[in-house]
């Protein structure tokens, strides 16, 4: 064995050989234990493991890895570090790009960048970045000093970061790291977005995101919680009265699509938002502890209707608070569902059902205004539509129904209006978002820049993040030239 | 974390408290309402600002004890603290001159009715209002009504102050003695503005009602306060509170907000059992549990 140099692979393991590797899955509690509790599904990589999947990685001159990664982690370059057992360097590296490791790590869907990039998943199993990352990450989280987080020279500059969900944390660390001063508003009582309201414990927990959250405190960002931005304050006062250099708008998507079919009043139909809010904000799977109450899942039959990570969220969920027949209702099948891979594969596990190809087209009064059941109606696939995926088209006299004591809408969601309706002179799409530049992420208004939802639609927290970075890289050339924007 | 500067009874069970909150303040107008939640275990709920002091910073409400959160709210003091409270929330109501206006206020509904009574009167409209109460110890904000009105009419439901009956009779008297009437704003228990809206639906008056569903964020983001208008769904917390009397579906309302009454029952019920540890807990424990690993029944 030679020693490795600057230059040359840390890895000892002959490049041939790294192929025959198996991916090393993470440990999980089992489906039996976990469907009847909100600790998180995965429990992490030991060091050993974590340093035998590192070894895995073809080290590719072209790293389509860190290309696919909307936010550009070097991916090549942290693996290697936790080959050479360079925890914290590892952490350090992938801070570099992204402020959110073990979030990103827990939530990202890598099979759509990183690993769907890997070179070895086109013969075997890809390298399991995600999980690596979030090792790394829970790794900082246990050895690091938050006295020993750098700080940056200040530059004199205030910005203010409208919501604290990805896009805003994300251009909030970047923009500190700079040495601007950053301010983040939050509607909510507690920072986070939708990292706190929509994604369960179970998969996120809440402890991971106040530690990134006092990572970023600890940067120097500050944040406000209880200030709804257009209602507390304006933008523009923000701007003339406040003393803010310039803005990020991340406030997410928004309000909740209903279906718009007959039924969706009764008690028992909630949005997904409304769902997931009372089961993450609110706590309501504690009550009477917390003081949100939910209504009694316990042996119920229980739909959601969706096919997307929010859907896979609150179905998980209900299973979680007892709910007996627990069930996606989708209307594609199951090749078109956005939702993530490994979500769909740990919700099998637990027992959920998935009735794919059928949409309910009312839902049923049991006479005291609660929901008895839906009368659904089967599909089948067409020509592709124009999100490339193949139509559902209903199939004539297939209607039937299902017994349900709740139902779940999460068909996804539209633009919430308030900023747009209290910024003059803030160009919006039509459909209501806000219109920003793909590179830049300004809009129309100098000095206001936008990304993540409330610019794209429903999107995902790696999507809202990169938008949070190229919108911190963006404010940061506004801020020395702002003559020049 | 917001201070309360001032606190005190306005009748049993109705509680004014004055809150130090000046983002709130500086934007407040009337119609608009702010959520609040008391402890790191408490629910979130919106209550309407009575009053608001853009120089001093600070908000007025109202309460009204009902259920768990309401009853430990209205069991602080002054200098107490309350842990969030986010606003204003909700469009402002609509003010201009419409020409005579009968403000209909049910009980607590007063407070909630009186700060747009105010703006309608400075609008120079002449202002009937009718302010109902159970009894002669729950008529609130007489004073300060008479002030924003023309007219004030007294009823209370067992005749031990004014006159006895109901708001609606007033109103009901207003009609058959042929005063024009070019708005009602209708403030108070659902079954109340119901039959506002049924009486006016009648007589062709443009009636305007604030509505209380169930609520969470505030913002639009959750859609739990939904109602059903003309047979669509709006949001009172972004499309109201305010809303066309006569479009309302308030049997779906009344529906929706019985959906946690068990619940709401059991946790006043345990709060009752012993409300001066509770009392306490909110007191000592601003920074709250960080009970992130809860475990499912």
């Amino acid at each position: 064995m030679t020693q490795p140099t600057k230059t040359k692979s840390l890895n000892v393991l002959p490049l041939k050989e790294r192929m025959k590797v198996p991916r090393q899955h993470m440990l999980e509690q089992s489906p039996v234990t976990r469907a009847t509790n909100f600790t998180e599904v995965n429990l992490g990589y030991s060091e050993e493991l974590a340093r035998q999947e590192a070894m895995r990685c073809l080290e590719c001159a072209k790293a389509e890895c860190t290309r696919d990664c909307p936010v550009g982690v070097k991916v090549k370059e942290f693996v290697q570090l936790i080959v050479a057992g360079d925890y914290l360097g590892a952490a350090a590296k992938i801070r570099e790009d992204n402020v959110l490791p073990a979030i990103t790590g827990r939530v990202c869907p890598q099979e759509d960048h990183c690993e769907g990039g890997c070179l070895m998943g086109k013969k075997v199993e890809p390298l399991g970045i995600g999980y690596l990352e979030r090792f790394v990450a829970d790794y900082e989280q246990r050895n690091m000093d938050l006295k020993n987080v750098p700080k940056a020279i200040p530059t004199g500059k205030k910005i203010a970061i409208v919501g604290s969900g990805p896009s805003g944390l994300t251009a909030a660390g970047d923009l500190v790291q700079k040495g601007h001063q950053v301010h983040v508003f939050e509607a909510l009582h507690e920072v986070g977005g939708v990292l706190v309201y929509g994604i369960p414990e179970f998969r996120l927990p809440k402890k991971i995101i106040r530690q990134q959250v006092d990572y970023m405190r600890a940067m120097g960002v500050e944040f406000e919680t209880d200030v709804v931005v257009g209602r507390t304050v304006t933008i523009n006062e923000l701007l003339e009265e406040e003393g803010y250099d310039a803005v990020f708008i991340g406030t997410g998507a928004g309000l909740p699509q209903f279906m718009g079919i007959p039924g969706e009043h009764l008690n028992g139909v909630y949005s997904a938002n409304e769902f997931l809010t009372r089961i993450n904000l609110m706590h309501a799977y504690e009550f009477p502890k917390y003081d949100e109450p939910m209504v009694d899942f316990r042996g119920k039959n229980v739909a959601v209707i969706g096919g997307g990570n929010t859907a896979l969220d609150a179905i998980r969920s209900s299973k979680r608070l007892g709910a007996g027949n627990a069930f996606i209702l989708y209307r594609r099948s199951e090749a078109e569902m956005p939702a993530r891979l490994e979500e769909v594969k740990h919700a099998k596990e637990e027992g959920i059902e998935f009735q794919v190809l059928a949409a309910p087209l009312e839902f049923l009064d049991d006479g005291k205004g609660w929901l008895k059941g839906a009368r659904c109606q089967k599909m089948e696939l067409g020509e592709p539509d124009a999100s490339g995926r193949r139509r559902p088209v209903p199939i004539e006299g297939s209607e039937y129904e299902i017994p349900l004591a709740v139902a779940v809408i999460a068909i996804g969601t539209t633009a919430n209006p308030i900023i747009q309706t209290t910024t003059p002179g803030l160009a919006t799409t039509k459909r209501g978002y806000i219109q920003a530049d793909d590179t830049t992420q300004k809009t129309s208004r100098k000095g206001v820049f936008a990304g993540g939802d409330i610019v794209t639609g429903g999107a995902t927290v790696i999507l809202a993040m990169g938008a949070g970075r190229r919108a911190a890289k963006a404010i940061h050339e506004y801020l020395a030239n702002p003559e020049q924007w | 974390m917001f201070k309360i500067l001032h606190a005190e009874f306005l009748a049993p069970g109705i509680k004014r408290f004055v809150i130090e909150a000046p983002r709130i303040a500086h934007k407040y107008k009337p119609g608009q309402f702010i959520i609040l939640r008391l402890h790191e275990q408490g629910e979130r709920i919106p209550l309407t600002i009575e009053k608001a002091d853009p120089e001093r910073g600070t908000i007025r409400l109202v309460v009204q004890s009902i259920g768990k959160t309401t009853n430990l709210l209205n069991s602080l003091e002054t200098g107490d603290t309350i842990l969030n409270v986010v606003g204003p929330l909700g469009k402002p109501s609509d003010i201009e001159k419409f020409g005579t206006v009968v403000v209909m206020g049910g009980g607590v509904g007063t407070a909630m009715a009186y700060p747009t009574t105010a703006a309608l009167k400075q609008a120079g409209n002449r202002v009937i209002s009718i302010v109902g109460a159970r009894n002669k110890e729950l008529v609130i904000l007489e004073k300060e009504m008479r002030e924003a009105s023309d007219v004030l009419m007294i009823t209370t439901d067992d005749g031990t102050y004014a006159d006895k009956g109901f708001v609606t009779d007033k109103l009901r008297q207003l009609i058959e003695n042929g005063t024009r009437i070019d708005l009602v704003l209708a403030v108070g228990p659902i079954p109340m503005m119901r039959a506002v809206a049924d009486m006016t639906r009648k007589e062709h008056i443009r009636t305007i009602v604030s509505l209380n569903p169930i609520m969470i964020d505030g913002t639009g983001m959750c859609g739990g306060c939904r109602v059903l208008i003309d047979g669509k769904s709006e949001f009172a917390c972004v499309d109201g509170p305010e809303f066309d009397a006569h479009r309302v579906d308030f049997s779906i309302l009344v529906q929706r907000n019985s959906t946690y009454r068990e619940a709401e029952q059991r946790s006043m019920k345990e709060f009752q059992q012993d409300p001066k540890s509770q009392v306490a807990a909110v007191r000592a424990g601003h920074s709250g549990v960080c009970a992130v690993e809860g475990v499912g029944r």
